[in-house]
């Protein structure tokens, strides 16, 4: 068990930069997700953890030893890939065993290890077969297992769970979860999905264009994004993003001509450029409301999203309890607490 | 490839290289090199000394009507071979690909005298078309047909061709058999229900669909023909009677270790050289724009 | 539709006939005596002289010629055959690895040095190679034979085509495994590589076995003869008087060995054929 750190982390290829300087501090046992569109660098990051690629500068300490200069082997990690990476021409257990058997571990241990992580992966009868003959699933918890005999002081999880189909995808989200506290092993998981990251992570780590965006708990991702990028990639729908200004210290008068009051004044802001970020579910309806027209249900169930316009022709998503009709004028009223103000500038968040 | 998945290391991939590396530049590069030093050298009678000629020898290959003769001769034994072979295999694999039950069965009965070396081929068509002792030949005798390959140059082509496609066929049946077995049956389904025939459905989808492998095997039956035939000619004429079967690698080596003409000879290796950079430079066009489908 | 079902098993009939009648009657000179030939009167049918025929060809050889045994010039052939396809399996394999899981300076040189031998097979190389051969006093040995033609294009070529599938991730997991270079090559490359390598030693044994233009150039020694050249040989200029019973049992010695390596690899045969050439 052993603590990270990433300490300005950076990487290019060629003349193009990737990431521009990652700082990160992964308490021991924490499980941190690493989410963002794809071509954000939360990969080559994992990579540089991993020691498969080197950090054009920065440094990585496992535990307080500085390993940047390391060979993956040296740094005590094992990793699952996104496709497993299982050797075709050996049976589950050669799998699993392969790594023990290079660091020479004798072979009762390594025949324990393996028993081990088999039986609390629920995979001991599939030891003798081959990767070809496992389903999706099956070859999940083998990649898993291989990883876990190694008793290794990290984690890494390079998208484990994107070659599952949906169903199986839930089911192994919240057992590799349970196994993670279970074995409080110190995990890097990377994601461009968003339910997956605010489900697995103890924190999260939003990347946007190289850099970290935002590290914070799933919760706060989602009550106060640190910016437009992180507001609009975290929750679905997306929050709405509206363009306004600042008519007072504590009013935003939007461009279509509609004024909200926020819970708390935000000093010397009078003036400024701002977007206002509305999350869908905290729009309800209400008389006195703004009005949308709306254009477009989508049904799901216990809720319905409704797309449409306001006045201006501004598009305003909202996601409503109960029954909604399918054409005509809606009247809603954003919940004030849940306002959101970035600069317009920066996409950076004002309000508290 | 990503940084991530190589290994590091100079000397490792080096000492893996190294006795590829050794072989082709001792056995292929250094050859190659004196090889095209030599055609611009010449010897005097004794091989005693040499003078620096620049292109005097391949203007003296070249202007030697024998030489073009050998051109001309091999152009025409090629293409023979290469249409004898292509066309009966062709024929051949449609007629196996109409009944895939069969088709494996006569894949296995079609397929073996790829294995046949040249030479033996032209040992086993000696055994059939000898005038004396051969089965047809003595037929052909026999029918008041004059057959005799070692005097008559014309039928020594045409047993040097037949032997030499004979080996080639079972080569471009597997491919063609392959070619076929990869065009998707849907297409041929929809040209059938669109009321094409079976004949207009081979010229209008099966053969465009085939032509890619058709002129792939093109280039390597010519290649075949130009080069690995020697083994069929030496064994059954001999390049005779007379040069009637004296193709241009026949000529080289005739020239180069029967004559011991080291200018000429190496000469006539550095056009064959080229000529094969050419037949590679268009097989691997075409296989670029393969890949690129 | 019945009907006309028929007509390629016809076709295909005739041309299996058309295409084994070579070796049929092949297989019937060699159960002859050698007079029965020499009058021209090659029967259709098998005759009774095979056991005597094929022991003189094993034992003894035929021809007024030369007298080489069969059976030792099928060991050098087979010796040769199996010395070139082995050989080029195992540089190939080497340096195929080197090429696309190393990266150093020179890489691509290196490449294109071997990838240019395509361009110069031996028969339009023979004479200079030959001189190389005098130097190196390489000629009539097995060796002057072999090492020349075991560096090969095709085969580096394919290996690194199939290397190049290889999912990268399978070195990533090696490097995290603390595989290094060789012991990736002998746990993961090689082991999967074997269909690879069956496909190409079938070809390679072939063309190995049935080399011609080289031998005859480089081995004078009979001790040395291999099959394809001492049977071509034994036929001199075709003379009638031949013992073409001995020759025949000798044709079907020769080609026995690569014919039934085909059939019983045929799968991987055809595997390595199609994928040589892609």
């Amino acid at each position: 068990m052993a603590t990270l750190s990433l300490r300005g982390i950076t990487k290019r290829f060629g003349t193009t930069q990737v990431l521009h300087g990652i700082d990160l501090e992964v308490a021991d046992g924490e499980m941190i997700v690493i989410v963002g569109a794809s071509g954000c660098g939360k990969s080559t990051l994992l990579r540089i953890v991993s020691g498969l690629e080197s950090a054009s500068e920065g440094q990585v300490l496992i535990g307080g030893r500085d390993v940047t200069a390391l060979e993956p082997a040296e740094r005590d990690i094992a990793m699952v890939f996104q496709n497993y990476a299982l050797y075709p021409h050996m049976s589950v257990f050669q799998n699993m065993a392969y790594g023990l058997k290079i660091r020479r571990l004798p072979k009762p241990e390594i025949e324990r290890r393996v028993a081990e992580a088999a039986k609390l992966l629920d995979i001991g009868h599939l030891l003798d077969r081959k990767p070809r003959q496992l389903s999706g699933g099956q070859r999940q918890r083998v990649a898993m297992g291989r990883a876990i005999v190694r008793e290794p002081h990290l984690f890494l999880f390079d998208e484990p769970l994107s070659n599952l189909d949906a169903k199986l995808r839930v089911t192994m989200r919240a057992e590799i979860r349970r196994l993670q506290r279970r074995l409080g092993v110190t995990s890097l998981f990377v994601t461009h999905d968003q339910v997956e990251a605010m489900t697995l992570g103890d924190r999260l780590m939003v990347m946007h264009q190289g850099r970290a965006a935002q590290v914070a708990s799933p919760m706060e991702v989602w009550a106060k994004p640190a910016d437009t990028y992180v507001a609009s990639f975290i929750g679905s729908p997306s929050m709405n993003l509206l363009p306004g200004i600042m008519a007072a210290d504590g009013v935003v008068a939007l461009d279509g001509g509609i004024q909200l009051t926020l819970p708390a004044p935000i000093a010397g802001a009078t003036g400024r450029s701002v977007t206002l970020g509305i999350r869908p579910e905290h729009l309800a309806p209400a008389p006195d409301g703004i009005a949308m027209q709306v254009e477009l249900l989508e049904p799901l169930g216990s809720e319905t999203v409704v797309h449409g316009r306001m006045a201006d022709g501004t598009a305003l998503t909202a996601k409503l309890l109960g029954h909604v009709p399918e054409s005509g004028e809606l009247m809603l009223r954003p919940d004030p607490a849940w306002l959101h103000v970035f600069d317009r500038e920066t996409g950076q968040r004002i309000s508290a | 490839m990503s940084q991530s998945a190589i290994f590091k290391g100079v000397v490792v991939p080096y000492l893996l290289l190294a006795p590829q590396l050794l072989v082709t530049a001792i056995f292929f590069f250094w050859p190659a090199a004196q090889a095209i030093w030599q055609s611009l050298l010449r010897e005097d009678a004794f091989g005693l000394n040499s003078e620096f000629v620049w292109f005097e020898n391949f203007i003296e290959v070249v202007t030697d009507p024998t030489w073009l003769d050998a051109a001309f001769r091999t152009l025409f034994f090629s293409a023979a071979v290469a249409a004898l072979a292509l066309g009966s295999a062709l024929f051949l694999a449609v007629q196996a690909d109409r009944n895939i039950r069969g088709a494996t069965t006569y894949k296995t009965l079609l397929v073996w005298p790829y294995a046949v070396a040249p030479a033996v081929a032209a040992v086993l068509w000696l055994f059939m078309f000898h005038p004396n002792i051969g089965i047809f030949g003595r037929a052909l005798n026999a029918m008041g047909i004059a057959w005799d390959y070692k005097l008559n140059g014309g039928q020594a082509m045409g047993l040097v061709i037949l032997a030499s496609a004979w080996k080639q066929v079972s080569y471009n049946f597997i491919f063609f058999l392959a070619g076929l077995q990869s065009i998707p049956k849907s297409v041929l389904e929809a040209a059938a229900i669109d009321g094409a025939s079976p004949r207009y459905r081979f010229w209008t989808i099966i053969f465009p669909l085939l032509s890619p492998t058709a002129f792939f095997l093109l280039v390597v039956n010519l290649t075949y023909a130009f080069f690995e035939t020697f083994g069929v000619i030496h064994s059954l004429t001999q390049g005779g009677p007379g040069k009637a079967t004296e193709t241009l690698i026949y000529r080289a080596y005739t020239d180069g270790v029967m004559n011991l003409n080291l200018g000429t000879s190496a000469a006539q290796s550095v056009i064959l050289m080229l000529l094969v950079v050419a037949l590679t430079f268009v097989q691997f066009r075409f296989i670029e724009r393969r890949v690129h489908y | 539709m019945r009907g006309r079902n028929i007509w390629p098993h016809v076709w295909l009939v005739l041309g299996v006939l058309i295409f084994s009648f070579p070796i049929y009657i092949t297989l019937i000179g060699s159960t002859h005596d050698g007079a029965t030939i020499g009058r021209g009167d090659v029967p259709l049918l098998p005759g009774t002289h095979a056991l005597e025929n094929y022991a003189q060809a094993w034992g003894a050889g035929g021809g007024r010629y030369m007298g080489t045994p069969a059976v030792s010039m099928l060991a050098n052939s087979l010796a040769m055959a199996l010395l070139i396809a082995g050989g080029k399996i195992v540089i190939s394999l080497l340096s195929a690895f080197a090429v696309v899981f190393f990266r150093f300076p020179g890489r691509m040189i290196c490449f294109w040095a071997i990838f240019i031998t395509l361009m110069l097979p031996v028969e339009v190389r023979i004479i200079p190679t030959f001189e190389v051969m005098v130097n190196l006093s390489l000629v009539n040995t097995m060796a002057g034979l072999v090492i020349p033609l075991i560096a090969s294009a095709t085969a580096t070529l394919l290996f690194r085509q199939f290397f190049l599938t290889i999912p990268p991730e399978f070195v990533e997991a090696a490097k995290i495994d603390g595989a290094g270079p060789m012991r990736f090559f002998r746990d993961v490359v090689l082991p999967l590589s074997v269909t690879n390598i069956a496909a190409l030693f079938v070809i390679l044994f072939i063309y190995g076995w049935n080399q011609y233009l080289w031998p005859l150039l480089i081995i004078n020694d009979r001790g040395l003869e291999t099959i394809i050249v001492g049977l071509t040989k034994m036929i001199g200029g075709g003379d009638s008087q031949n013992e073409w019973n001995v020759i025949m049992a000798t044709a079907v010695m020769a080609l026995l060995p690569p014919v039934g390596v085909v059939l019983l690899m045929q799968r991987w045969f055809i595997k390595g054929l199609v994928e040589t050439e892609k």
